[in-house]
């Protein structure tokens, strides 16, 4: 499946080019997965977004791929690039130092084709750990003020709720590789999230859907989630603190 | 493992070369406690040979002290060292112990939790298992 | 047994394994290896009643923490009810039937039935 093409030379005479190899699939007619070969031109602020995209525009229309708001805020177009999983649109290939760049759908979500991949899953399990505010009182009556938080409380979790739900962490985890029932980083980091907000009163209920035998102990630490996050998340350190409430290390 | 699935699979979850010093000491744990508890059923049966009597001891013993034996034997202390040095950081890690603090993160986002802390505490694992190693070697061949 | 419980358990029981570990190791150092390992030695230390609990205390921690271990790593290799199922009753038994056999070179040694 392989093709080598070269963009046409649209661009400033400082651009350089790179091969960049683009994962082809799709699983209604492909047995396994191929790579496509394009020569694409770039400058130093050139994303791989973007050189997939000029591939879509000059050779190949039909390469799938997810993204919207092309500045690492909507969480789609996350993908493995030379053998990580990170954002497109947050990823120069400058950056990269190679001479080619091999993009592939990121590892343990299906791959609907090519470069795009099922999140049903991710959902899901971000779904499970109730990720809202959970209180008797949420209803305000009148003459009642909005929850008031100090700084220091808005600190405990504001990092955690940065989360766009790209699911790069749940593609670098070492368990979400072989552990299909894992609840995974993105869900355990965002039941962290609530449990620290000063205003939630979910703790127990969320403790007792994460204490099961694939849910937080099957995180050993590892923190791959934590390098690949764009967003500064740190599932790991999320998942460490909620670990503490269990073992009696914090209250 | 389903196509469907797209999962990385055992490749993906023992490959250490992609995150660091972090992932080295996850395989690493996984790999000294299987070795570990290999040699611990090994030893059960091993030290069940004193109901054999002398002979049977004695006998048993002279199988087991081979250069390969000694070997072996050196290569599970350092499997010791390691998982146990490794185990304390991990459970501290996992009590939220020198994992950092909850912060608005800046970039370009350098997970608080992967911190200098940790990485010193694996590399000392590594370096007291291999200590207690040529310690062993020395012990065992020394004799 | 919630896994919370189960992993209490496996943390508690390599903490104390790796202090009672540690002066198994240093009984082996307290004269040359070698001779620690004579059939003198090992025997006189089963007949030592506190040793003798103490070994039947390391063998009753690492039986328990290392099966559950490994109950952790198949658990997360594959998933299914019935393999789960076989996985966590097979680690059970496995642990009961090391702890058995182990049990019975201590107390038989201890008892002087050799």
């Amino acid at each position: 499946m392989a093709q080598v093409s070269s963009v046409s030379n649209e661009q400033s005479p400082t651009a350089k080019s790179i091969t960049l190899k683009i994962s082809r699939y799709n699983p209604e007619h492909d047995e396994s997965s191929g790579f496509m070969e394009f020569n694409v031109k770039y400058e130093k602020w050139t994303t791989v977004l973007e050189a997939i995209l000029d591939v879509k525009k000059h050779f190949d229309h039909s390469v799938a791929v997810r993204y919207s708001c092309r500045q690492a805020t909507c969480g789609s177009c996350g993908m493995i690039i030379n053998g990580k999983p990170r954002l497109a649109c947050f990823t120069k290939i400058s950056e990269l130092d190679s001479n080619t760049v091999t993009v592939e759908p990121m590892n343990n979500f299906p791959v609907i084709r090519d470069l795009a991949v099922k999140f049903e899953k991710l959902f899901d399990t971000h779904q499970k750990i109730k990720p809202y505010l959970i209180r008797d009182d949420t209803e305000l009556v009148s003459d009642e003020k909005e929850f008031l938080q100090t700084p220091e409380e808005v600190e405990q979790y504001i990092q955690f709720a940065n989360c766009i739900k790209c699911g790069l962490c749940n593609s670098a985890c070492p368990t979400m590789a072989t552990d299909s029932s894992f609840v995974g980083p993105q869900a355990l980091a965002q039941a962290y999230r609530y449990v620290a907000d000063s205003r939630d009163k979910g703790k127990d209920s969320r403790l007792k859907i994460i204490d099961d035998s694939h849910g937080i102990w099957r995180c050993h630490f590892a923190g791959s989630c934590s390098q690949v996050c764009p967003k500064g998340v740190d599932p790991a350190m999320g998942i460490q603190l909620l670990r503490g409430y269990m073992l009696g290390f914090s209250s | 493992m389903p196509q469907d699935e797209h999962k990385e699979g055992i490749g993906g979850m023992i490959n250490p070369r992609r995150y660091g010093i972090e992932r080295v000491a996850y395989l690493l744990m996984r790999l000294s406690g299987l070795g570990l508890l290999a040699y611990f059923i090994g030893h059960i049966y091993e030290t069940s040979n004193i109901l054999r009597g002398q002979v049977g001891w004695n006998d048993f013993m002279e199988m087991i002290s081979t250069p390969e034996g000694h070997i072996i034997m050196s290569i599970v202390i350092a499997m010791c060292v390691f998982h146990t040095v490794n185990g304390v950081r991990v459970m501290l890690g996992h009590g939220g112990v020198g994992v950092g603090k909850p912060a608005r993160p800046d970039y370009p986002y350098d997970p608080a939790s992967q911190n200098y802390r940790h990485k010193i505490g694996i590399y000392s694992a590594i370096l007291l298992a291999a200590v207690a190693m040529m310690y062993g070697l020395a012990v065992m061949f020394g004799e | 047994m919630r896994e919370s419980t189960i992993m209490k358990i496996h943390y508690g029981t390599a903490l104390a394994a790796v202090a009672l570990v540690a002066v198994h190791i240093l009984m082996r150092l307290t004269m040359n290896y070698a001779e620690s390992l004579e059939y003198e030695n090992v025997l006189a230390n089963y007949k030592f009643v506190p040793y003798a609990i103490m070994l039947e205390l390391i063998l009753i921690l690492l039986s328990v923490h290392g099966f559950n271990g490994l109950r952790v790593i198949l658990l997360e290799l594959k998933q299914g009810r019935m393999y789960e199922k076989s996985v966590s009753y097979g680690c059970l038994a496995a642990m009961i039937g090391l702890i058995a056999y182990g049990s019975r070179t201590i107390i038989m040694t201890n008892m002087g039935m050799v």
